[in-house]
Parts: C-alpha cells; structure tokens; sequence
C-alpha cells in the first residue's frame, strides 16, 4: 500500500510533463536526431573519422550566419559549409606534405573563426550560444521540417549505400580492386556526415554534436563483433539517451544537449568497465585466468591449422 | 591482338617502363619493366623496401604512378577492374582484425562487382562463397568474426575471397608471412590447382626458400626491375646478390641508361 502511494509522485513526475505540447515535440525531435547519428557512428567510429565529424561541426557556423543573413533555410548554407570544409581538407592535403590531422586541424578552426566573425558583425536574431549548445526545446516549426528533411535523406543513403560504405570503411583497396568508385563513396560518406550534422544542429548544437556521432557506435563496437547488431545497439542506446536527457533537462532546467551526452558519456564508461568481452573488468579476470586460457586457445588454433 | 586476349582463358600481366614517385619526392620504383606471363605463378623477390608493394599496389591500381603504363590482359588497369578480372590478397598488416564482420561477409564482399547497387546476394553469389569457402576448407568457420582466426586461417579466408570474385589474375602480398609450415604447403597445392585451372598469379615474397618449390618464373627487385624470367635462369647466385646485397653504383646506372636508350 505504501509503495502504491509513493508511487503516485513519481507517475506525476514522469507524465505531468508530457502534457506540455513543445516537450513532447522536444522529446521526439531528439529522438529521431539520436537515431540518425547512432546510425552513422557505427561507420565513424570503424572508419576512425571522429577528428573530421569534429572539423564538419565546427565548419557549419559560417554556413548557418550567412544563410540567415540570405534568408535562406539554415540547413543548406549549414550543409555547403560542412561538406565544403571536407573537401579544402581534401585539396590541402593532397597538395601539401602535411599529415591529415593538421590539415584538418587548420581548415576547421579557419572555417569556425571565419563564422564567429561574420555572427559578431551581420546583424541578425542568430544566437551563438544556441549555435553553439543547441536549443531543442525552443525549436520552430521550419526547423523541425529542416530536421527531419535532413535526418531522412541521411538515413535513406545510408540504407541504400549500406553495403558499399560497409566495404570502403573495411577494406577501400578491395573495393577499388573490384572497380568500385572509391572517390564516390568517400564523398557519399562525407556529405551524409555533413547532412547528419545539420540534422543534430538544433538538437546537441556544434560543440556535442559529435559526442552523438562517437559514443554510440563505440558504446556498441564495446558490446558486439556484429555488425548489425552494433548498429542496434548504437540507435538503441542513442535514442535511450537523447529522450531521457531531453526529459531530465526540463526537469532540472539544464541544459539539454549536455544531459544528453552526460548521459551517453554515462552508459560508455558503464559499459567500458563491464562490457562482458571487451570491458575493463572482463579483459583483467581473462589475464588472471591467462596461463589456462592462453594454452587452450593455442590448443584449438593448432587444431583449426591441421 | 588485345580483344584476342580478353577471349582467351589465360592473362598475362605487363608492366611498361613504371616509375613511381611518393609525395615526399622518393623515388619508390624507376623505368619498372616486365612481364608476368599468362598462365604463370611468378614470383616477386626483393628485400624491404625495394618496392615490391609499390610495384603490386601499381598493378592494382592503388597507387598514380608517375610513369609509365601497366596493362592486364591487354586492358588498362581499371578496365581490367571493371571486369573483375584481378583479385588481391592483402598483406595481413593491411587488414583490420578487429572490425566486426564475420568471414561469410568477407568473401561475399569479392562478389559485389556482380551485384547491383544495392549489393543483394542471388543464389549464384552465394554458392559461390560457399564453393570458394570449402576449396580452402573454412566452411566451419564462415561465422567466426575475422579477428578469432588463425594466422593462416585468416589468410585462406582472403584467399577465398578472391576466389569468389573470379579474377582469372591472383594477386597475393606476401601470403606466407605467420603462416606456419603446414598451412603454408596447403596453400602453395591450392595456387598450383588454380595455375592448371588458367590463372595467372603473381606472389610477392622474401622468402627464397619456398620460390624454387612452386614459382614457374621468378622477377627479382630492388628499385628497379633486375633479373625476370624462369625461376632457374634467374635465381643465380649473382642476381640475388645484386637484389638483395648492397646495390653496385655502377650496375645501376648502366641499367638507368639502358632503359633511357629504350625509350
């Protein structure tokens, strides 16, 4: 009887919220952002594309003054910037001697700067602090359609392209020595990270954006040799995340791309220590049971080679 | 001459006077040429470094060279890639052990220059890994993820994978590296069963003690092209000196103008 009653508070609490009409739209909003960006982490995170998920993000901001100052829908001048800033980081790196991560590093900072400069100077509404943190829960109509035109194009290529990317973030000679278009997949990848990055926008904002775009898919590489079942647990773990954090930020007034990744940051480190087969505590009680183990395994390599 | 050539069963390999330059300016390979004959497995000698896996990343298209012209069978490389006609076995160093796909996935991937866009296995496909998985016997393990195979399990699942594709021109970097003895042997059985089957193979190694035993014609390297032809012309005691011992100035420029008086 008691726990019916305490129970009650806790129901207020969990539903009394939903009948806010702008948190309901939050809580679906970033839920579709976290299903989009769970999807394409898997092939960041295998490709090892973390540090140029990062360049795209902080590329946009140029993209997003302008088309304010144009007039025009924040996704497309946020988009030719993102995808524009991989392509000079092709172009530099091909025509100098510079590693990849400085080149990245050069062109990504030019490109943030150059839309800090342009925010303090053309007289617009834009907010950089909402540029910079995301605002879900203050987010129009127009955007939300710019959201979700976004999050479906990227999720169609990626559905149809599945296996293509797949095989170029695995083994890109092989894809050329079967006379695939390697070129075209790399900018395939490329643009569907600079649209994913548009649709995350409104939600995570540049900064975290690609907290949503890394941890999912190395929460699941944790968990699974599988790739479809990464690719579950990564939307699976993504989407957990971005509704309990929207949920959580208007119950605390924080804010809401941060709880968020606090809580995406949260589930990894879980799963870093107790992944059963990768975590850290697995990895020591295998070492522990090392001179049994090791001799077995040989054993049966031994086998598998007769 | 070169469509006589894509209608016959066997291809040869033919390598025109390449030259190879990296971005830092170091020449990797210069005035590069041979050929390697149809219906061969032949096998590709130098020490480290002497740009063997530029020579093999040139024929399959990997690598711009700066110079020069490689064709398959008679077609340019990336015709000849179009057409499936070349498989690659990777060095084992290449390949990312820990990536989550299992070995069924692997060697379907050698088919998907068959598939349409949307890379859908038929039932053809998927015989055909089944087929190339059993002539290396790893149908047991097509559901093991990649990274829990043996050294020379993981090397026959690739070997497998180029089976699948059908590429009538095998090439294979360094197949024997960590690969133990018995293994080793297997393989070898299996390249001289797909000689006699009419294809043409092309094995980089610096490994001189297995050459003699299954290499019909051998091309000795080291920045250039020094000796090619029969495995017993060429392994001479001079030729191996000349690869792999340090390099005479004077044997080098005299080959340099050599091919200059060519061009």
């Amino acid at each position: 009887m008691s726990d019916l009653v305490a129970a009650i508070p806790l129901w207020d609490w969990l539903v009394e919220p939903l009948q806010y009409g702008f948190l309901r739209q939050a809580i679906w909003v970033s839920a579709f952002v976290g299903f989009v960006c769970a999807a394409l982490s898997c092939y960041i995170t295998l490709k090892g594309w973390s540090l140029m998920g990062d360049a795209v993000s902080h590329a946009v901001v140029p993209g997003v003054v302008v088309a304010y100052a144009l007039n025009i829908p924040f996704a497309v001048g946020a988009f030719l910037f993102g995808f524009g800033a991989t392509v000079a980081i092709g172009y530099v790196k091909s025509k100098t001697r510079l590693k990849e991560d400085a080149v990245i590093g050069v062109v990504f900072t030019g490109f943030f700067a150059f839309g800090i400069v342009l925010v303090t100077k053309i007289p617009s509404n834009i907010d950089l602090f909402h540029i910079l943190f995301g605002n879900v829960l203050g987010i129009s109509q127009q955007d939300i359609v710019q959201t979700l035109i976004a999050g479906v194009i990227t999720l169609t290529v990626i559905f149809l392209r599945r296996k293509d990317l797949l095989l170029f973030c695995f083994d890109p000679n092989h894809a050329k020595a079967i006379g695939l278009n390697t070129e075209f997949i790399y900018y395939t990848l490329l643009s569907v990270l600079a649209l994913t990055i548009v649709t995350a926008l409104q939600t995570a904002g540049i900064i975290l954006v690609i907290a949503m775009l890394v941890t999912p898919g190395s929460i699941a590489y944790l968990l699974t040799d599988r790739f479809d079942h990464m690719l579950g647990i990564s939307i699976a773990s993504s989407v957990f995340s971005c509704v309990l954090g929207t949920y959580l930020s208007y119950h605390f007034d924080v804010s809401t791309g941060g709880s968020i990744v606090v809580l995406l940051t949260l589930l990894f480190v879980i799963t870093m220590v107790f992944a059963p087969r990768y975590g850290i505590l697995a990895q020591r009680s295998k070492q522990r049971s090392n001179p049994i183990a090791a001799e077995a395994q040989g054993q049966e390599l031994s086998r598998d080679q007769a | 001459m070169k469509d006589m050539q894509s209608t016959t069963s066997t291809l040869n390999i033919t390598v025109d006077d390449l030259s190879v330059t990296y971005s830092n300016a170091r020449l990797a390979l210069y005035n590069a040429n041979c050929t390697v004959e149809a219906g061969t497995i032949t096998g590709l000698v130098g020490p480290n470094g002497s740009g063997k896996s530029t020579l093999f990343k040139s024929i399959m298209g990997f690598l711009q060279p700066s110079q020069g012209q490689i064709r398959v069978g008679g077609f340019p490389v990336q015709k000849a890639q179009k057409r499936q006609l070349m498989a690659y076995v990777p060095q084992a160093d290449e390949v990312d052990w820990n990536f989550p796909i299992n070995v069924f996935d692997v060697v379907m991937m050698g088919r998907y220059g068959y598939m349409n866009l949307l890379r859908i296995p038929s039932a053809k496909d998927r015989r055909l890994v089944m087929e190339s998985l059993e002539r290396v016997n790893m149908s047991d393990f097509r559901h093991r993820q990649i990274g829990e195979l043996s050294g020379g399990q993981k090397k026959r699942a690739f070997l497998a994978r180029a089976l699948a594709q059908e590429g009538k021109v095998i090439l294979l970097d360094e197949p024997f590296t960590g690969v133990d003895v018995k293994t080793e042997k297997r393989m070898i059985d299996l390249l001289m069963q797909l000689r006699q089957e009419g294809h043409t193979i092309l094995v980089s190694t610096h490994d001189l003690a297995s050459i003699s035993t299954f290499c019909d014609r051998t091309i000795l390297l080291n920045q250039t092209i020094l000796a090619s032809g029969t495995t017993a012309e060429t392994f001479t005691e001079e030729n191996l000196a000349m690869t792999f011992g340090g390099l005479p100035v004077s044997s080098l420029r005299q080959k340099s103008r050599q091919s200059e008086a060519e061009v």
